[in-house]
């Protein structure tokens, strides 16, 4: 078991920074009363970041991940249980892969 | 069984599956982590305390020898200033718990126990012993898998081969879903979605997730109108 000083670093400045995101949006709402059009940008936020994060790699990776993604999508909304849909995409794209690479 | 027990069993039982889904994914930023010369000591350490998902990935993309501490700390802040938002959203909804929990709460705030804490709180308010059902066993579970992955190394052999690159990417999907009302997340998704892939091309980093959240969020406010929810 290694702990190297420099990595060390790296992990304390990465956690330092992280948590510095993740408390500091507790005080940026204090006293805001959220309704109207704020609610309506606000309860965006949940699909719009997480799609955001997954862009790039589901529309610039390549035509098969595209597809696995469109599958998992429609698994996704057939109400199909999460493990069902995940599944559905990690086979799809290995297959996907095979045909398409 | 009391309130609270059953809160948190509840809370574990509804994120069981993003588990089984975040497992292979722990061990495989593990198995990356100690292909660029972590030692599982530093792996686990990094994921127990930084316990980002996305901004660990970065981050071992960014990788290299001398380490640059500095430039990783700066990637991981902008790979996760969404926090900041998301945080923001759910203090709305943490106002009937303690505050002293609070920094332990927002500790533990990743993307898939604020997903399902937003869509608790449309039905029921959130409580801490839900949100810790939630968060500990992301946290046991990740720390663990991320530790395991980078002992075991490379016996795993090519994860892009099993598909388990993409298992991040339809775990996020499965979750999205959770939140459609109709063809206004549709407009949402698709802002937020074709701004991210377009700004990963334009500007390097990870700018992009904020770009395309704050696209989706404005498309959000552009259609919001005083009858429709």
């Amino acid at each position: 078991m290694s702990l190297d000083p420099t990595i060390f670093l790296a992990i304390i400045g990465m956690a330092l920074a992280t948590y510095v995101t993740r408390v500091s949006g507790l005080y940026l709402m204090r006293g805001v009363m959220v309704k109207g059009r704020l609610k309506t940008a606000l309860d965006a936020m949940p699909p719009a970041i997480l799609m955001a994060v997954i862009a790039p790699t589901i529309l610039t990776t390549g035509i098969a991940e595209t597809i696995a993604a469109a599958l998992t999508a429609t698994a996704a909304f057939m109400r199909l249980p999460f493990i069902a849909a995940i599944l559905i995409g990690v086979i799809s794209v290995v297959l996907l892969r095979m045909i398409l690479g | 069984m009391n309130s609270s027990m059953r809160e948190f069993r509840q809370g574990a039982l509804e994120i069981l599956p993003v588990l089984v889904a975040a497992t292979p994914i722990g061990l495989l930023w593990g198995t990356l982590a100690a292909g660029k010369g972590l030692s599982p000591l530093e792996a686990g350490l990094m994921s127990g305390s930084v316990f980002a998902g996305a901004a660990q990935f970065v981050a071992l993309e960014v990788w290299r020898d001398p380490v640059p501490w500095m430039l990783l700390t700066v990637t991981a802040l902008i790979v996760n200033i969404r926090h900041v938002l998301m945080g923001a959203s759910l203090s709305r909804h943490m106002r009937g718990i303690d505050r002293r929990w609070h920094p332990l709460m927002m500790f533990l705030l990743v993307d898939e126990s604020w997903a399902f804490s937003e869509r608790r709180v449309q039905t029921k308010p959130l409580t801490l012993a839900y949100y810790f059902g939630l968060g500990l066993p992301m946290w046991v579970s990740w720390t663990t898998a991320s530790t395991i992955g980078a002992a075991v190394g490379r016996s795993f052999g090519d994860p892009a081969a099993i598909g388990l690159d993409f298992a991040f990417s339809a775990l996020f999907i499965s979750i999205i879903a959770g939140f459609w009302k109709g063809p206004r997340t549709g407009a949402v998704l698709a802002a937020s979605a074709i701004t991210a892939a377009l700004v990963k091309f334009a500007v390097p980093g990870a700018w992009y997730i904020i770009a395309g959240g704050l696209a989706g969020v404005a498309v959000a406010a552009l259609l919001h109108t005083n009858e429709a929810p």
